[in-house]
């Protein structure tokens, strides 16, 4: 049995070097001021906490190259310390305290999702730690009061509002009839919350509300459900999954809707992924290149679009740009207030009132951005390559909006 | 009551105003109940065989579906994922089995569950770290069936998925009852001592099962491929619906579980449009819980157990 | 022997008092490491001493959990609005309203699936081996799923429980509170478990274990006992689960909850790698367990999965009666049995 003996000794070593392991990083370390992220990795967001993560990395490393971050005379470089919250809240919760507490962290960024921000923000609030986040578009994230959270993406209630009220324009002014399905998970349903107001408010009916499970493939019952009810408009939230399951259900059971309003287009490369079944779907998004807003460090939307794919080798989707311009609302909130210290650093944030490349950033009371409209574009296609075109609001459109969408025995 | 219950019980009702989505209904669960059985049949074979319940079994469907991914990237049509993907996997199969496997096959039920947990959360990770963390699809084309004036619509990619199922499954059946290798897999499952005494290589027959499993997980994942999405974390529920389903229809019950899979498919598709669809999912536990309750009742009456 | 169990006790007593002001930045961890022990420890009441493998443990968890929270903001404030979408409202708790809401929670979520574990003992326990984990597998998963559609708990978006008030002192405060509770609870469940071995409901736990059918032909109830069982686990684990919701904060039904793919799963691994049954294998293999992980998720991010994959298989082939079966075997003076030097040497090693 000498293996086994090998291996006790081997894993009792290790046990010991573990339980030996006190990481205590202060705030700053030398030159550096360390934030702490805990992003999904691994698990059901680990593509849009890729996202995230790459957008993060690539703003320190541009700000770190332009200078850094300048306080009381002292120059100071960003580094972050990643933990992986796999998808999952409690362990999300978890990691916040142990960037706190263990390893001494003062600053954070947020994670992806709604979902994970709400468990983290309740750390970070009673521990006093500014949170500027850029992934949790949640609502009730911003009815707490919480006076340490910082979102620079615009609401999720905010996301397909529009796509409704365009919808009721299109259809001369009159109420419409909504159908939409929501992944049950708290961003979604914030959305949700979004269009059931803006239902309200135009006398509008919902009749079809479908809570799609986190684990479901198949959404061909919903859609039967709609095929037989024909809306005026088909709302869909899922994130990645369930916006490449939509597309691809409605194109095989040939749905007509007037209308198609989803979120996650860019991050699931709905277009890319599904070509021509995805045209004329309308999607949410907190940016896009085409939009005119500048900054000194990336410019503009073009810019750091093609900056970020000559890195990473992929268009960089809304969650990599606000991840981006969390880094940016640090380093001058930091700047403004000439001192490392938290409590004056959150008074800097509170008062934050900027433009970069992804939009205006201003927060409200409750840290809410209140400076930056959400954009709706939608996918169009020559032959079999498709693009993404701004068509709402007008300011920006490079393309009109198609409404209604053709019928798919006229494709 | 608020007014939301009634908007949710009108809902309920909408298959009984409009039975032709019955119809629909019922299609829908069949073709994907056939898909699940696919993969309860391979792990019904490990089970029966080498009395493994393999958790990682999700994950092999999905690796066999990256496959099929690969090929439809490099231009070729995924459906020929049907036919590389079993073959690559086969080898992975086997590779697992020579590695991890042989050491848990004669050992407590219980113990292959928890090796083949671990396995199937360091394969996800590695999926993760190889292919990526998208969500990707791959596209078949093949357009889609109508019937009942485009009321009832069949994808045709699920339709070439059902009938890829069952020719898997007949095939493999089959093979069991005439090759050599079907001969030494069904006696060693039959009494794996006395076929070693025969003469029986236990050790190939059963590198060999877990290498078929694989190999079905393959078809099975290409298909998925082209049906739904693939992911390296999705493949979880793959894995709870095939062993629910060789538990409901009981081990060593083969055609049970063809049924029990459309069976669980159809109750599925009519839990979505009744129960709505937050409770589609819960639904189909809860009737996994009450089926072996009311099983263990009635045995319980002739003083028996479930074995 | 009395005497080094003594020692062996008041040094882990004592070391529990004071790791918060030693390892002040750990005592998280260590709060959870406590919850995990109590997991474990309840886990092997069915897994190990009674030959149930028992997957569903964690329904237990969750409901302690979601009735925990439910009550501590029920008593004071309409519940459907704190847990309303929109989350429009915030109520603030007073700190008399937080702590008679927490005591009243944690008594509740401890009885209430204990209740819940007699009512539904009967009909799932009659199932034996694969199909009764199959079976308490099934209802964890079923507990998540339905959670995740009832409105009033929050739905798929989840529920966050009350803050910490805050004129009572700061974080530390209640990180220091929390942890004590957590060692409380784990002090209790281990000295009512010790002593409930001793007696005859432990001889029958083992009975069952070694031979149900002989158990019940010799006339003894299995049954009943086997649903006390459920229930005392049910109880522990429930107000684990309450403890857990209010440290964490924020409760997700499948994730945090009903989380049977990492605590549901982990309470098994924890007691087998410690050497299920017996009284100090869950303990040893929770430590253990939980040490290596944390220290995966430091060292090997990226590939902390995958190191812990590697480690199940190691436990699972290696060591499948744990580190507690392991130094039996290797000194079973310690554990009392006596062993004939004679024997000793005529053993073959089988290969």
């Amino acid at each position: 049995m000498k293996i086994k003996n090998i291996i006790i000794t081997f894993v009792s070593a290790i046990a010991l070097v573990l339980s030996y392991s006190s990481i205590s990083l202060a705030k700053v370390v030398g030159d550096k001021i360390i934030l702490g992220a805990a992003v999904s990795l691994t698990g059901k967001y680990s593509t849009n906490g890729k996202h995230t993560q790459n957008g993060y990395n690539m703003a320190v490393e541009r700000i770190n190259s332009m200078g850094g971050v300048k306080v009381d005379g002292k120059t100071y470089k960003f580094d972050i310390i990643y933990y992986d919250d796999e998808s999952n809240s409690g362990r999300a919760a978890q990691l916040a305290e142990r960037l706190i507490k263990q390893d001494g962290v003062q600053y954070m960024l947020g994670p992806y999702s709604s979902g994970l921000t709400k468990a983290i923000a309740p750390v970070t609030e009673e521990n006093k730690i500014p949170m500027v986040e850029a992934n949790g578009a949640s609502r009730s994230l911003f009815t707490k009061g919480y006076k340490y959270l910082f979102a620079v993406l615009s609401a999720a209630n905010q996301y397909l509002e529009v796509a409704i009220d365009l919808a009721v324009e299109k259809n001369g002014g009159n109420p419409i009839k909504i159908a939409m399905a929501f992944e049950q998970d708290a961003f979604s349903q914030d959305v949700r919350i979004g269009v059931v107001e803006a239902a309200k408010r135009t006398g509008s009916k919902i009749i079809i509300d479908d809570k799609l499970p986190k684990e479901l493939n198949d959404m061909a019952a919903t859609l039967a459900k709609v095929k037989a009810t024909k809306p005026d408009v088909l709302v869909v939230s899922g994130h990645s999954k369930g916006a490449l399951t939509a597309i691809r259900q409605i194109a095989e059971m040939k749905v007509d809707v007037k209308m198609l309003a989803m979120t996650h287009c860019d991050a699931s490369k709905l277009a890319k992924q599904h070509g021509k079944n995805s045209e004329y779907a309308l999607c949410a998004a907190q940016w896009h290149k085409s939009l005119s807003y500048k900054d000194k460090f990336f410019g503009d939307g073009m810019k750091f679009d093609k900056d970020f794919n000559a890195q990473f080798g992929y268009a960089p989707p809304y969650q990599a740009a606000e991840s981006a311009a969390a880094l940016l609302v640090w380093k001058d909130a930091f700047e403004r207030a000439k001192s490392l210290d938290k409590d004056k650093v959150r008074d800097a944030l509170a008062k934050t009132d900027m433009q970069t490349f992804y939009g205006n950033i201003k927060f409200s009371p409750a840290g809410q951005n209140i400076a930056k409209p959400m954009v709706l574009f939608q996918v169009r296609c020559k032959g079999d390559s498709c693009e993404n075109k701004v068509v709402a609001p007008t300011k920006w459109a490079a393309a009109k909006l198609v409404h209604p969408v053709p019928k798919w025995s006229e494709r | 009551m608020p007014p939301k219950f009634w908007g949710h019980f009108f809902m309920d009702l909408l298959i009984f105003q409009a039975p032709i989505l019955m119809v629909q209904a019922s299609l829908d669960g069949i073709l994907l109940g056939i898909l699940f059985a696919l993969i309860a049949y391979g792990m019904a074979l490990q089970w029966g065989v080498m009395n493994i319940i393999n958790i990682a079994q999700g994950e092999l469907v999905i690796m066999g579906g990256y496959v099929a991914y690969f090929m439809y990237m490099m231009g070729i049509h995924p459906a020929f994922g049907i036919i590389v993907s079993p073959i690559i996997m086969y080898f992975v199969g086997w590779g697992l089995y020579k590695l991890v496997i042989n050491k848990v096959v004669d050992r407590d039920l219980f113990i292959s569950i928890l090796a083949t947990f671990g396995i199937s959360i360091l394969t996800q990770q590695l999926m993760n770290f190889i292919f990526g963390a998208d969500v990707v699809v791959a596209q078949s084309n093949f357009g889609t069936t109508m019937f009942f004036d485009g009321m009832v619509t069949l994808p045709n990619s699920k339709i070439f998925a059902a009938i890829v199922s069952v020719v898997f499954a007949v095939g493999l059946v089959m093979y069991m009852r005439k090759s050599k290798l079907g001969r030494a897999i069904r006696a060693t499952a039959q009494n794996a001592r006395a076929a070693k005494i025969l003469g029986v290589n236990t050790e190939k027959v059963y590198a060999a099962t877990f290498g078929i499993n694989a190999a079905l997980c393959g078809v099975a994942g290409s298909l998925i491929a082209i049906t739904f999405t693939l992911h390296p974390y999705v493949g979880l529920p793959y894995t709870v619906r095939s062993f629910m389903i060789v538990i409901i229809a009981g081990l060593g019950n083969l055609p049970g579980v063809a049924l029990s899979g459309m069976g669980l498919g159809v109750f599925e598709e009519f839990a979505d449009y009744i129960l709505g669809t937050e409770f589609r999912i819960g639904s189909v536990f809860t009737l996994l819980v009450l089926i072996l309750v009311y099983r263990r009742f009635k045995l319980s009456r002739k003083r028996e157990y479930l074995k | 022997m009395k005497k080094n169990n003594l020692i062996l006790y008041g040094t882990i007593l004592i070391l529990g008092l004071v790791a918060p002001f030693i390892f002040p930045g750990f005592k998280l961890q260590i709060s959870f490491l406590w919850i995990l022990i109590v997991l474990a420890m309840t886990w092997d009441v069915q897994g190990g001493q009674m030959g149930y493998n028992t997957f569903g443990n964690i329904l237990f968890f969750g409901v302690g959990m979601y009735l925990c929270a439910s009550v501590q903001i029920g008593m004071f404030f309409p519940l459907a609005e704190w847990t309303e979408a929109g989350g429009e409202k915030t109520f603030i708790h007073t700190p008399p309203q937080y702590f008679q809401g927490l005591l009243f929670g944690l008594i509740l979520a401890g009885i209430i699936p204990a209740i819940v574990a007699g009512l539904i003992g009967y009909g799932i326990l009659g199932l034996r081996g694969h199909y009764f984990a199959i079976c308490t597998l099934g209802l964890g998963i079923a507990a998540g799923e339905i959670a995740g559609g009832i409105e009033i708990i929050g739905a798929g978006q989840g529920m966050t429980t009350p803050p910490w008030p805050k004129n009572i002192g700061d974080t530390e405060l209640r990180s220091q509170f929390f942890y004590y509770i957590c060692f409380a609870l784990v002090i209790f469940t281990f000295l009512f478990l010790q002593w409930a071995y001793k007696t005859r409901f432990g001889l029958v736990l083992n009975a069952i274990r070694d031979n149900e059918d002989k158990a019940e032909a010799m006339g003894i109830y299995t049954m009943r006992y086997k649903i006390i069982g459920w229930m005392v686990s049910a109880f522990f684990v429930g107000i684990a689960g309450g403890l857990m919701g209010n440290m964490v904060g924020y409760i997700e039904p499948v994730e945090v909850a009903f989380a049977g793919p990492t605590f549901g799963v982990f309470m098994v691994l924890m007691a087998i790698l410690g050497g299920k049954g017996t009284l100090w294998g869950p303990v040893v293999g929770a430590t253990v367990f939980h040490l290596f992980k944390e220290g995966f998720w430091t060292f090997f991010l990226g590939w902390q999965y995958v190191a812990l994959g590697v480690l199940i298989v190691v436990i699972v082939v290696f060591f499948p009666e744990g580190i507690m079966g392991w130094l039996r075997e290797k000194f079973p003076e310690r554990f009392g049995e006596i062993v004939d030097e004679a024997d000793r040497k005529a053993q073959v090693e089988l290969k």
